[in-house]
């Protein structure tokens, strides 16, 4: 290697600043935690390769502007829009994009204040917070009420417009909710809409993937399901995806928390003499189907009934 | 007269660059950053107007210097110091204060003597 005067690298080697930037890290995670969602990590890799390219032009002095990387998430109920936000948050502090790579989330009632005068700082306060980091704002259409003139949403919106144009090199901007909603959001506030330049969105998963995902979350803490069960869980999402509310991997996570309340109460009416490790973390077919899932429904959904639980 | 106290008052004044490096070290140690400003730097005077709340959660240096150039725009003329405050003796001590801006004429310190009682003399200072 020889040295530039200006100290600028003449060649650079792509693969290698791939593995040194601890980015391949970062997808690789992707890979393995988050189950389905093709086309969200498709658009990740291709976000990845166009900042290590970018960084590597830089190096080079071939470019000098900041990409803008605000993004937007769209999608249903648990399709995984914050876990994926936490993750881009460390992708882009790999990257040297932000420079400290925490994700500070945050909804309409962090930002918009109650009385005149109260916004500007709160939004202020949260952003000088997100400042080096990833704020990522749930539910964003939220902010803007089009039958509310008076809203003080509009002036949490004014702030975040600036901040994201003049401090595009200290934060970005992630802003996630339903598709349809976004999609008027957007058309009502034009100016987000040029100032995000990813727009991503993240679809349903089908049957099977939210079946290994909920054998996933079991793992995670260590339980697992009997082979009976497994195929009761496969039903259980079919069934349950038809019905009201159903929200994606948050509706598993519920399905699998009632289960294994079920399964600890089980264990404590039968059990007689000691259990083993095994007793402890196996789910069963019955701890699955005394859900009322299988038999129609919520009863939040069947008004005239006794119990609100599941 | 340049009026000097606190922290790097033997050195030249920080430019932006140099205060947020003492910023985000402020914030590496984990103590919290506020901003103070006055019109009357006397050094007597210890308690300075307070720029907005101290602020306890920032992660990047960033943040604070938004609020110094908010308070360089509403106050050009004022001296503006940053302070650093250490709360793991269960009060906030001030662990940092140095000046970030200074009015472009600065204020004399001014020696009265006054004759007193016999021929014993007597002092005060103040700022004009």
């Amino acid at each position: 290697m020889h040295e530039e005067e200006t100290n600028r690298p003449t060649h650079i080697d792509l693969a290698a600043e791939y593995e040194a930037s601890g980015v391949a890290e970062v997808l690789r995670e992707l890979d393995e935690e988050l189950i389905g969602l093709a086309p969200v990590k498709q658009r990740i890799r291709e976000t990845a390769a166009l900042l290590l390219v970018d960084k590597a032009r830089r190096d080079m002095g071939l470019s000098t502007e900041t990409p803008t990387l605000h993004m937007s998430f769209t999608g249903n109920p648990g399709t995984g829009k914050t876990t994926v936000a936490r993750m881009m948050a460390g992708l882009l502090h790999r990257l040297g994009y932000v420079r400290k790579g925490h994700l500070v989330s945050v909804t309409r009632d962090d930002l918009v204040g109650q009385y005149i005068g109260h916004t500007a700082p709160k939004t202020k306060d949260v952003l000088k917070k997100a400042m080096g980091g990833v704020l990522f704002i749930d539910e964003a259409y939220y902010l803007y009420k089009p039958d509310n003139e008076r809203d003080y949403g509009q002036e949490a919106i004014e702030i975040l417009l600036q901040v994201m144009e003049n401090n595009r090199d200290d934060l970005v901007v992630i802003m996630a909710g339903y598709a349809d909603r976004m999609d008027r959001f957007f058309s009502a506030n034009p100016g987000f809409r040029s100032r995000i330049a990813h727009h991503i969105d993240f679809p349903d998963y089908t049957d099977d993937e939210l079946l290994r995902i909920s054998e996933l979350m079991l793992s995670e803490q260590n339980y697992e399901f009997d082979a009976a069960a497994e195929t009761a869980m496969a039903e259980y999402i079919g069934l349950r995806r038809t019905q009201p509310h159903f929200a994606n991997a948050r509706s598993i996570r519920n399905a699998l928390d009632r289960a294994r309340l079920r399964q600890a109460n089980r264990l404590f009416s039968e059990a007689k003499g000691p259990l083993d490790a095994k007793a402890l973390s196996t789910i069963t077919e019955a701890d699955l189907r005394a859900s009322r899932v299988y038999s129609g429904g919520l009863d939040v959904d069947r008004p005239l009934q006794k119990e609100a639980a599941e | 007269m340049r009026i000097t106290q606190g922290c790097f008052s033997f050195l030249p004044d920080l430019d932006d660059v140099q205060i947020t490096a003492q910023v985000q070290y402020i914030l590496d140690k984990g103590w919290a950053v506020s901003l103070e400003y006055t019109y009357d730097p006397h050094p007597r005077n210890t308690y300075w107007e307070m720029w907005g709340h101290p602020m306890f959660d920032l992660r990047d240096a960033k943040g604070a210097m938004m609020e110094l150039d908010e308070c360089r725009k509403a106050h050009p003329d004022a001296y503006i110091r940053i302070q650093a405050f250490d709360d793991t003796r269960g009060f906030e001590t001030v662990q940092m204060s140095f000046i970030v801006n200074r009015p472009s004429e600065e204020p004399k310190i001014h020696m009265q003597r006054t004759d007193f009682e016999g021929r014993s003399q007597k002092y005060a200072w103040d700022c004009r």
